[in-house]
């Protein structure tokens, strides 16, 4: 057995419970198993089991999830190193109004708060609003006043949204790549790399040389003196 | 429903797989006893894929590693936290205490920070030097042999430096700092603060054939699937069996009470077993408690008999006195001169490469006990919460803070590895009224009675605390950063956390020579009962600025040895 197949079997007792939720969602059967088991990692039976039935459930109307991932848009407009939709914010936002019931009220009344305003102003819901009316909102409520005790309920929307598809973003494929970070892998650190040393003005003190590991010798057995004097 | 009686006789019933059980499984059946561990989570093998973070890539999970499940966030492996469905704790009156537990094989190793430093010879005597507090019965001197043995067995890599209070050991070498640790070296010995290579229990060179080596992923707190960092499973008792030891294992099993007989002697363990909810009962000639400080306190309390009315080992009335965690604050900092960074694989060990043992003298001062500082920062994984307030630094700049658009990109890009922090990490007074006891009101679920807990900070910590913050700004600014925050003042205890949150948690069951001023004796033996031993962190007399797992290891090695000799001796 592999370890995929492992996997797979050790899960079949807990899909279970997942699936039997089905009858209560829209989305179709395979879709649900797609979504379960594009998410494998060390979880105990009983967060398996909270997952799934998050993943089987719809908080957000179709018609939210649209001005979610046209907001989301806005935020961060697509360009070549990434998209939102690539990135999967949208599904992320819905899954953790899930986890965080904390946050469903304040989106869904965000999200309600965005159609009254460009009602009330554009004549129509924000998502059917022209980009530049949309930017007129925007303009309102994505600068919290620094001086302020407390924001407005709109621009602490707009700041949860921000926050939301910002993290969304840069812990997807996509935007850990725009990022940069080079780790999750194995290494063998040996120090900070010597132009980066010399562009910062720092460098390793040489009586500080003598403790750290030599690479090369990593992999022969450690031996000490009595004195516990690293000697191999 | 009645108890079921293991059949089979134990020299040996261990309860609790973390350091201290860890450790005594795996000498006791290395030198031939038969032993019972009774842990009261699952089995885990940071090497089985099923159960396995390490690697995982935050967008491997729907909520991208938030903290919703696991208190560290998801993929950090403890499996509990500070709150636990079903097992309740309380605390008497403004009481803050919060009380972190790790229900699986292995504890709270599997996730702990690998932070391995002996006690030196004057924690040992913290009432010699102010009149505080207890002396151990016990020096360094006692100890010392067997942190040799603990460095050799287990591994920790660290620096000879000869300072009196941090004795050297065997280390493994020491990697290289990384930048954002030596912007803090620059500042720190500025300040006049001592830098030194860290000293972790994580392998940068083989010690052996059955553990791989670091390869540098920095999550150590995930549990090593090469066994590179010390886990208790990993470590002590996955070899104890595989070198033939008889040791069988009892998961998901959480102990009640310790038995005894009509002598008052201890017969074995009563335990819920959590997968059936019937009650079992393991007999063996020892008992060894290695819960936790505070569980085994609870087991104690909880095991009331005709010969130990007021629980075992009690007659003191000191089991569950003196409860004291080390003391935390920390604090955070923007180097502009780190925005911008070029980018590589910065990930090295779990852990700072580099720290500040205590360098200052108390005498001098207006509190009594020192503190360690720890470092963190770096280029490191994005998990949830990267991008939060993405460019709220910018207001140091004298740019705009807010907004939408691709210039958040830039913003993230710009702050990233530009931000880190401090945390101080010291050691407070054991005061006889911060304690924990049964609280006879509430049950947990499985019919157990519950830890109530009675803490409070006094000045002693809390100028500590704010010596810390006064040191952190002297260091960030010579390091050319912006202190972030607000310097905590009197009305938060200057920033001193909730007792319970830096999760050392000593003293409960506190060592001495004299039966009516501690619980057990230099062997970790009950006074009152001899064949009842406690190898947690319990019989601490006193908590050092350092962290107690080595002091765990080395103590319960050498209670491990005595127990073997007490046993051929037939004297228990």
């Amino acid at each position: 057995m592999n370890r995929r197949d492992s996997i797979r079997s050790l899960f079949l007792g807990s899909m279970a419970g997942g699936l039997a939720l089905e009858s209560c969602i829209s989305a179709p059967e395979e879709v649900i198993n797609e979504k379960i088991w594009q998410y494998q990692y060390g979880r105990t039976p009983e967060e398996a089991a909270r997952d799934e039935a998050l993943l089987a459930q719809q908080y957000f109307k179709n018609t939210e999830l649209n001005t979610i991932t046209r907001l989301s848009n806005l935020i961060l407009p697509p360009t070549p190193e990434g998209t939102i939709e690539e990135a999967g914010v949208p599904e992320f936002i819905e899954f953790m109004a899930k986890d965080f019931p904390g946050l469903q009220t304040p989106i869904r009344g965000g999200l309600m708060w965005l159609d009254s305003y460009s009602n009330k102003n554009f004549g129509t819901d924000f998502i059917n609003s022209t980009e530049d009316q949309q930017h007129q909102v925007l303009d309102l409520i994505a600068f919290p006043d620094p001086k302020a005790s407390s924001q407005k309920q709109e621009v602490q929307f707009f700041s949860l949204m921000r926050n939301l598809v910002m993290t969304g973003y840069f812990t997807s494929p996509a935007g850990i790549k725009e990022l940069g970070y080079k780790g999750n892998q194995p290494n063998v650190w040996d120090g900070v790399p010597d132009d980066v040393l010399k562009d910062h003005g720092m460098s390793y003190d040489a009586s500080w040389m003598p403790k750290f590991v030599d690479q090369s010798k990593r992999n022969d057995q450690a031996v000490w003196d009595d004195e516990g004097n690293l000697i191999s | 429903m009645q108890i079921i009686e293991n059949e089979k006789k134990y020299d040996v019933v261990i309860v609790g797989s973390g350091a201290g059980g860890g450790m005594a499984t795996k000498i006791l059946a290395d030198s031939g006893l038969k032993v019972a561990v009774i842990e009261a989570g699952p089995f885990f093998d940071p090497a089985n894929p099923a159960q396995q973070t390490q690697l995982k890539w935050p967008h491997e999970s729907p909520r991208r590693g938030a903290g919703t499940t696991r208190a560290f966030g998801e993929f950090d492996m403890a499996y509990g936290g500070w709150e636990i469905d079903g097992e309740p704790y309380n605390r008497i009156g403004d009481t803050k205490f919060d009380w972190f537990r790790s229900r699986m094989l292995g504890g709270r190793t599997n996730h702990w920070g690998r932070i391995s430093l002996r006690f030196g010879p004057r924690d040992f005597k913290g009432k010699d030097r102010d009149g505080l507090g207890e002396n151990w019965p016990i020096s360094y001197e006692d100890i010392k042999p067997y942190y040799d043995k603990v460095d050799k067995l287990i591994g920790v890599f660290g620096s000879k430096e000869g300072m009196y209070n941090e004795p050297d050991g065997y280390f493994l070498p020491a990697p290289k700092p990384r930048l954002h640790e030596l912007y803090y070296k620059k500042g720190a010995e500025k300040a006049g603060v001592k830098v030194m290579p860290s000293r972790l229990s994580i392998l940068t060179k083989r010690i052996n054939n059955d553990r791989g080596i670091c390869f540098y992923c920095s999550q150590c707190s995930r549990s090593c699937s090469v066994y590179g960092d010390f886990s208790a499973g990993s470590c002590l008792i996955f070899p104890a069996q595989k070198s033939g030891g008889q040791v069988d294992l009892f998961v998901n099993s959480m102990v009640r009470e310790v038995t005894t007989n009509d002598e008052g002697k201890a017969t074995g363990v009563l335990y819920i077993n959590k997968e059936d909810r019937k009650e079992y009962r393991v007999s063996g000639k020892v008992v060894v408690l290695a819960a936790s400080a505070c569980s085994t306190a609870r087991i104690l309390l909880n095991s009331k008999s005709a010969q130990h009315p007021n629980g075992l080992g009690n007659s003191s009335n000191l089991v569950g006195k003196y409860v004291h965690d080390s003391t935390g604050s920390d604090r955070m900092a923007f180097v502009p001169d780190m925005m911008n960074r070029k980018r590589y694989n910065e990930d090295g060990v779990g852990g700072m490469h580099l720290y500040s043992p205590w360098w200052l003298d108390n005498k001098k001062l207006d509190f009594p006990r020192g503190y360690h500082i720890e470092v963190w920062g770096g280029l490191g994984m994005p998990s949830y919460g990267s991008g939060f307030n993405p460019n709220n630094l910018n207001k140091y700049l004298g740019l705009k803070v807010g907004g939408y658009g691709n210039g958040l990109r830039e913003d993230v890009k710009k702050f990233y590895g530009s931000v880190m922090g401090m945390s101080g990490r010291g050691e407070s007074v054991a005061n006889i009224n911060n304690y924990c006891e049964i609280d006879p009101t509430t049950v947990d679920e499985f019919g157990i009675p519950v830890l109530r807990f009675n803490y409070s900070w006094s000045d002693y910590e809390r100028k500590q605390a704010r010596h810390m913050h006064e040191t952190f700004e002297e260091i960030i600014h010579n390091m050319g950063g912006v202190v972030l925050g607000d310097k905590p003042g009197k009305e938060k205890d200057y920033g001193l956390l909730n007792p319970g949150r830096i999760i050392h948690e000593v003293g409960t069951t506190r060592m001495g020579s004299d039966p009516k001023k501690s619980v057990v004796n230099e062997f970790e033996q009950l006074h009152d009962v001899d064949n009842v031993f406690v190898v947690d962190a319990g019989p601490f007399v006193s908590q050092a600025d350092k962290n107690p797992t080595w002091t765990i290891l080395a103590l319960s090695w050498r209670t491990s040895e005595f127990i073997i000799d007490q046993l051929k001796k037939q004297n228990i």
